[in-house]
């Protein structure tokens, strides 16, 4: 039996959603899961942590997000516990940690973004290329580092057991120093935690449109999306770019509004459990991807979408 | 002071990929560009040269012969120089981090290590931080804006939920680079043609001192993911349509 360590991800004051995710997998392993949690404040979140055998909980006077420190600290912690896996799911912060970590240690390699390891054969599965191809990587370095993919394995109920709590002060070496953050202006939310995205692409004709958009993704609890083309008209923000050069979304639901399907925006968002198109075109290749398409124009459709789903939900 | 910027050649973004031997792609016929971040990367230091011309701009790949048309291309833009790392064989990402910082530690006077956010084609993620950390260098990713005054490098970033954040470090440090942080030149005839006259600096393994090349990891299999069922196109009057789709995502597919 090995020991194996989670990165128990806090996001606006609670655990982040797809660490269930990392934990059901981790279990399946039969090794001692350690997760590692940074927070003054571990009474709010003890009552989360099933399927852990052991917590480490790091404290400090500062425990804002820094990459340098944070990943300072985990390396500090594999060593001490000898582990010989670490993982978490791959969220913006764990893309900033888990490369840090690997450059940190010797005889480690870091694969991220898997959709699959199978800890017996020590294969992972991760999408290349954008996810055109799949690949599969044997990993034969003593310390394994591994980010999951969110929204690609199933969540286990877990017992709450009762943790072993370990006590860890953050490491102080930081090498770049915060002097400002601006918030987003934007009320949607991240596409990267959406379990629904409302895209649009360049069919939205113009910026305003967009609002339309905003108004169906409230109701849906939804984050807003768009594709290159929209983001090139200067409709949408480039944070909002969904494809190979924005980002690569993973939601329950995506649906894509006067957007055409290119292949590059195609493989950001793919792996959507369903795709639904709306589009006035019937040959936007968008449809052949889609699992339920509606051919007629958007601004239409898409009022009547809002006000169908606000009598059902 | 010396800038580097690392580049690598990846397929086209429009290429359709198929797979030779199970395990690597079918490389004939396939458009090889740089990778679209390292564009930004190299815009962003040859801005820092047009401010300083003390600025060098050193253009660095890692690969087998072809990569040398990446290198020709960055020095079409203006770069000084061009570094090939001479590497055919499919080595671990640790490997080829270490064998771009060993190389970045041979030259003095280091400024600056610009890099692309990501390549686009196996999507590891973690060569930029890595060959920053193997350096003992501060890196800053994301970055959407860049100014160095003195030795402070002062940038900004995007994080997460669109929040923008503004960083400070001091040179030497790395900073990889969005989209959003400028414009990348075209290269000028003028420029290729200059290029073409440049020698490339060409570094093997063996100058690089004592970098272990054994493999940890190993490519069992490379495969296109399996084709999604055609979808359904919805019939009937938009109200009819609209009815129908609300009552599949929410009875049929429960993703509401």
């Amino acid at each position: 039996m090995s020991n194996l360590g989670i990165y128990i991800e806090i996001k606006k004051g609670k655990i982040q959603k797809n660490v269930k995710e990392v934990v059901s997998l981790a279990k399946s392993s039969g090794n001692t899961i350690f997760g590692v949690i940074f927070t003054n404040e571990f009474q709010n979140f003890k009552d989360e942590l099933n399927g852990f055998d052991k917590i480490i909980n790091v404290k400090g006077d500062s425990l804002v997000f820094h990459p340098d420190s944070f990943s300072e600290t985990i390396a500090e912690i594999i060593k001490e516990h000898d582990m010989e896996y670490f993982m978490g799911s791959y969220s913006f912060k764990a893309k900033e940690i888990f490369p840090r970590i690997a450059g940190k240690l010797d005889e480690c390699s870091l694969v991220n973004d898997c959709v699959n390891y199978d800890f017996g054969s020590a294969i992972a599965i991760k999408p290349v290329y954008s996810g055109k191809l799949l690949k599969e990587i044997e990993i034969k370095n003593k310390l394994k580092l591994i980010t999951l993919r969110s929204n690609v394995f199933p969540v286990v109920d877990l017992d709450a057991g009762s943790p072993e709590l370990i006590e860890k002060t953050i490491s102080d070496k930081i090498r770049s120093k915060v002097i400002n953050v601006k918030k987003s202006e934007s009320k949607s939310i991240d596409i990267m935690d959406a379990d629904i995205i409302v895209s649009g692409g360049r069919g939205m004709k113009e910026k305003e449109n967009f609002q339309i958009l905003e108004g169906l993704a409230s109701i849906l609890n939804a984050g807003v999306g768009a594709s290159r083309a929209a983001v090139d008209s200067e409709f949408a923000s480039y944070n909002m770019q969904v494809g190979q050069t924005g980002k690569v979304v993973n939601p329950k639901l995506y649906i894509a509004i006067g957007i055409s399907g290119a292949i590059q925006h195609f493989v950001g968002m793919k792996t959507s459990k369903i795709i639904v198109a709306i589009n006035k075109d019937s040959e936007a290749p968008i449809f052949k991807k889609a699992d339920y398409g509606i051919i007629g124009d958007l601004f239409k459709i898409v009022p009547m979408l809002k006000d169908e789903l606000e009598k059902v939900l | 002071m010396n800038v580097f910027v690392l580049i690598k050649q990846v397929p086209d973004t429009e290429a359709m990929l198929s797979v030779k031997d199970g395990t690597s792609i079918n490389e004939e016929s396939i458009k090889w560009i740089i990778s679209p971040y390292d564009e930004y990367a190299l815009e962003e230091a040859l801005k820092l040269k047009e401010k300083d011309p003390a600025v060098i701009v050193n253009a660095m790949t890692l690969g087998p012969q072809r990569v040398e048309s990446a290198l020709r291309s960055a020095l079409a833009m203006g770069a000084d120089n061009g570094i090939h790392i001479e590497c055919d064989e499919d080595l671990d990402i640790e490997t080829r981090a270490r064998m771009l910082a060993e190389a970045i530690k041979k030259e003095s006077d280091t400024g600056i290590v610009f890099i692309g956010k990501q390549a686009i084609d196996d999507d590891s993620n973690q060569t930029h931080i890595l060959v920053a950390e193997y350096l003992d260098m501060p890196v800053t990713t994301n970055i959407i804006s860049f100014k160095l005054e003195g030795d402070k490098v002062t940038c900004e970033r995007e994080i997460e939920d669109g929040d923008v954040e503004t960083v400070e470090m001091n040179t030497p440090c790395a900073v990889t680079a969005s989209k959003v942080l400028n414009t990348p030149r075209y290269a000028s005839l003028m420029g290729i043609m200059k290029a073409k006259k440049i020698e490339l600096k060409k570094i093997t393994l063996s100058d690089l001192g004592n970098i272990s090349t054994e493999k940890k990891t190993f490519t069992k299999r490379l495969y296109s993911p399996p084709e999604k069922a055609p979808g359904r196109i919805l019939e009937g009057e938009p109200e009819e349509m609209v009815k129908e789709l609300v009552s599949i995502l929410k009875d049929e597919a429960k993703v509401l």
